[in-house]
């Protein structure tokens, strides 16, 4: 008995000598509130606890969530309070609550628990969410007050109305009002029905339409009217929402299309590889990112040049090797570029793997932007949005104001014109093949983010590609980005009511018989080049 | 007679001739050979000889578009598809009771997904008759439907090829719908009989791989015969010149719009012998892969002369079947360069290899760089 004293002795000396920070803290208010609470007697329990929260102290939130975890106990020596990390087996490991530094084991006779009882309990998680209301970031309290929407019961209206004087950003405020009205429909108002009108949370929807099965008549009328105006709003939202997913998927189209459209549109070249210098780019992205591992952003955002470098590269590759030996003929063309897509496809699952491989997104990518609760856009494909139709205004602008632009179009129109006017039809053959796998390679970085990079990516997307270029008129970048923006979003629209699949075919359907009516696509090419 | 007149011709019966010579062969190594003997030919060479015939006529029925009126198809697998589900779907139905589930009407898979009625679409297959009528009828109606709309509007050169992509990617993600009715992803399978023969029985086998043969050799004619006809000289026509042929009087969506559906058709036949010699037939006959590959037979055998298309079909299926047993990776590898290969290097495929010496009749089928203008056009 004796040791074990001395030795407990020896280790509250040892807790002093290390804890000296603490030991300085020793006027430091936390203190006194915390032994006030752990020595209150039953009824003076509340006092205590509220004294912990209006003090305002930052780590009250810690001490509370301990003590409603039956973690807080007291050193039975000295009558310290001390946070219980881990109460498995004899020794308990402990935590001064003050510093939050750990204090190491002690043997679980030597501490007592503060005692809690259940109301306490129950009332503390109200408690809890009022302190996260006061707390200083306001993301923080609105997120607290939107956990307390439908939670919220007559002890808590009066500190939330409270809360509301005092508090000043508008979202939080909004949000408590509607945590208390929800509240209140329950207890039968009418007036509060007009807070939830404007609301789109479910809570708040779930409890207007409690209130029209189980309210007075005339709150039931009241509440109808308020979740007519909802579901209004909600419609609307629901449409953007649609509408957001549509033009997501359309700049993928047009991402993928967009080279396509150079290489078959303005040369002529049907490139069936075009899909897998997409996944090139794809696996560039995956490369980089084993290269500069711990940097998913960095990588993405180096991936972009080498992308483009990669995938070019290997366009230029093709050009030299196949293509120009196959002018004049696209068909064999077609055909022998296919036979390149399926030796790459293999190519890919040879030397890498046949497996998917993953793509991190970055932090700065992932997560979304809340418009309001029935709406959210997720933060890749808004940067997808973005990069899409920025590659296509670097596009256009390179096809407009740049030599290379001027030649290509010179080119197109009357090769031979060109060439004896001195341009060197041949160097500008590669280059338009180059650029346009370039830019296939760019499509495959921004896909990585969206799906699975694997050696089938391109084959996905190919007949896509086709479509969206046949469809906008060969030979036009504008038709291209128009073309793709609205299959997209044809595609989202018609996914709710038919099914992904069936509306694929659908759209698919759609095209083939739009060719029929209008062979040149929507934006057909006019004048002398159209005459080739 | 357009179709006599093909069997007249030196070509014609020679072709005849080999393939009938091999059939008899093959037909008397198997039945007449002892088992241990190094000239047997077993049961499952057989039906992998028929699998190939099958393939050599839907070659031809490619090649009678593709070489005769320079129409790149890159959908003809839809086409054989249908034939070889109008076929399964006759299969399924002569199962009757002896399926997992026992349904005297409704096959497993419409059981397993818990329909309790025959789709409208599925009446009449329990009769043969009707069954064989459909296999001519679902590829050549929908043949007729797409090339009336396609050629009405002047579809011609890549527009065409990747559209006819398109609809067999199409109807690849319906067939892939267990909605759909046929199957969805596992297709149909697990035939018993036809005509009352017992599938798995060698007899049966043999009789599907003459039947193959002799479906062939009518193909074979048929299309000689239309090329021969005044018909196939304007259909070349329409290859080489389209505008000009047009100029002259000739309908030549109509011309078209006929040996497009003829084509389809033969298709549909090679796809119906196809399915019970390899017992099932799912979406995968759709996907572009298949229909693309079917090009390069061609393409490898020779464009235009039918005879090569055959010999395409026949070595690159049989290289697929070596590659895939020995090395299967290597078999894309292969396939990737032969496409790239036969278009740079053998623009006239095997045949124009070993008949270079003769001077081909008219422009012959390297006319493209012609039809490449208007299709670009």
């Amino acid at each position: 008995m004796g040791i074990i004293r001395s030795l407990t002795l020896l280790f509250i000396a040892m807790i002093s000598v290390l804890s000296l920070p603490a030991q300085a803290q020793e006027d430091d208010p936390g203190r006194e509130l915390l032994i006030n609470l752990a020595e209150a007697p039953a009824g003076k329990v509340e006092e205590a606890i509220q004294a912990i929260v209006s003090s305002g102290d930052e780590r009250a939130r810690g001490w509370l969530e301990a003590y409603g975890a039956n973690r807080l106990s007291r050193i039975k020596d000295s009558g310290e309070v001390v946070i219980v990390l881990n109460n498995r087996g004899r020794d308990w490991e402990i935590a001064d609550p003050l510093t939050g530094d750990s204090l190491g084991e002690m043997s679980r006779r030597e501490l007592a628990r503060v005692a809690i009882n259940n109301r306490i309990r129950g009332q503390l998680e109200g408690i809890l969410a009022m302190l996260d209301l006061s707390a200083a970031d306001p993301d923080l309290r609105e997120a607290s007050a939107e956990d307390m929407m439908g939670k919220v019961d007559a002890a808590l209206v009066e500190p939330l109305e409270a809360r509301l004087e005092v508090e000043e950003n508008a979202d939080v405020r909004q949000r408590i009002r509607e945590a208390v009205a929800i509240y209140r429909v329950d207890e039968g108002s009418i007036e509060a029905i007009d807070v939830l009108a404007g609301s789109l949370h479910p809570n708040a929807r779930a409890a207007l339409s409690e209130a029209v099965r189980g309210g007075s008549p005339e709150q039931a009328a009241a509440a109808k009217k308020a979740l007519a105006s909802i579901e209004q709003k909600l419609k609307l939202n629901r449409a953007a929402e649609t509408l957001y997913f549509g033009l997501s998927l359309g700049s993928v189209l047009v991402l993928a299309a967009i080279g396509l459209a150079i290489t078959f549109g303005v040369m002529g070249v049907i490139n069936m590889a075009h899909g897998e210098l997409i996944m090139l780019g794809a696996y560039t992205t995956w490369g980089m990112q084993q290269l500069l591992p711990g940097q998913p952003g960095m990588a993405l955002i180096l991936s972009i040049p080498a992308g483009f470098m990669v995938a070019a590269t290997a366009g230029i590759i093709i050009e030299r090797s196949v293509i120009q030996f196959l002018k004049g003929r696209p068909l064999e063309t077609l055909l022998a570029t296919f036979g390149i897509s399926l030796i790459l496809q293999q190519l890919v699952r040879t030397v890498i793997s046949p497996q998917n491989r993953t793509v991190v997104t970055p932090e700065w990518m992932s997560g979304s932007v809340v418009i309001n609760d029935a709406l959210s856009l997720t933060l890749n494909r808004l940067y997808v949005l973005a990069f899409a139709l920025v590659v296509f205004a670097a596009l256009m602008l390179i096809m407009r104001r740049t030599r290379l632009g001027l030649e290509v179009r010179a080119v197109t129109q009357n090769r031979n014109m060109a060439r004896s006017m001195g341009i060197r039809a041949t160097r500008v053959d590669i280059m338009t093949f180059a650029l346009g796998s370039g830019v296939a390679g760019l499509a495959g970085v921004a896909l990585s983010q969206l799906t699975n990079v694997g050696p089938n990516l391109g084959q996905n997307y190919i007949i896509d590609s086709f479509m969206v270029v046949v469809f906008g008129g060969v030979g036009n970048l504008w038709g291209t980005l128009i073309a793709g923006l609205s299959l997209g979003t044809i595609n989202q629209l018609l996914e709710p009511w038919a099914g992904a699949v069936l509306a694929k075919i659908i759209v698919l359907v759609f095209i083939i018989l739009f060719i029929q009516k209008r062979p040149k696509g929507l934006f057909p090419q006019k004048g002398r080049a159209a005459e080739g | 007679m357009w179709l006599t007149r093909p069997l007249r011709e030196r070509s014609t019966q020679t072709f005849l001739g080999v393939l009938f010579a091999a059939l008899i062969v093959v037909t008397f190594l198997h039945l007449a050979m002892p088992e241990d003997s190094v000239f047997y030919v077993s049961s499952f060479t057989v039906t992998l000889m028929g699998k190939y015939l099958c393939y050599a006529l839907l070659a031809v029925a490619v090649d009678l578009v593709w070489g005769y009126l320079g129409i790149l198809s890159l959908g003809h697998g839809a086409f054989f598809a249908l034939g070889g589900y109008a076929m399964g779907m006759y299969l399924m139905r002569q199962i009757g009771d002896r399926g997992v589930y026992g349904d005297p009407v409704l096959p497993d898979f419409m059981v397993f997904l818990n329909w309790q009625e025959l789709p409208w679409f599925w009446h009449g297959f329990d009769m043969a008759w009707f069954a064989f009528i459909m296999v001519l009828l679902a590829p050549g109606l929908l043949a007729l439907v797409f090339g009336f709309l396609a050629f009405r509007s002047r579809v011609t050169g890549v527009y065409l090829s990747i559209i006819t992509q398109a609809l067999t990617f199409a109807l690849m993600l319906a067939f892939f719908r267990n909605e759909m009715g046929f199957g969805g992803n596992n297709g149909l399978t697990d035939f018993r009989d036809i005509l009352g023969f017992n599938l798995r029985t060698d007899a049966t086998r043999l009789g599907l791989f003459i039947a193959s043969g002799i479906a062939l050799a009518i193909g074979y004619i048929v299309c000689r015969g239309i090329v021969a006809s005044k018909l196939g000289r304007v259909s070349i026509g329409c290859r080489d010149a389209e505008a000009r042929t047009r100029f002259l009087g000739y309908r030549v969506d109509r011309v078209q719009l006929f040996v497009f559906v003829v084509s389809a058709m033969l298709a549909g036949v090679a796809g119906a012998l196809y399915v019970p010699q390899v017992g099932i037939i799912n979406p995968s006959e759709f996907s572009p892969l298949f229909s693309i590959e079917i090009v390069v037979w061609v393409a490898l055998g020779g464009r235009a002369t039918l005879y090569g298309a055959v010999i395409g079909a026949v070595l690159v299926n049989y290289a697929k079947t070596v590659f895939t047993g020995v090395m299967p990776d290597a078999w894309l590898f292969a396939l990737g360069g032969l496409f790239v290969l036969v278009t740079v290097f053998l623009p006239k495929g095997i045949a124009g290899l070993v008949f270079r010496g003769r001077k081909p009749k008219g422009k012959g089928p390297d006319g493209d760089a012609g039809a490449g203008k208007e299709a670009t056009a």
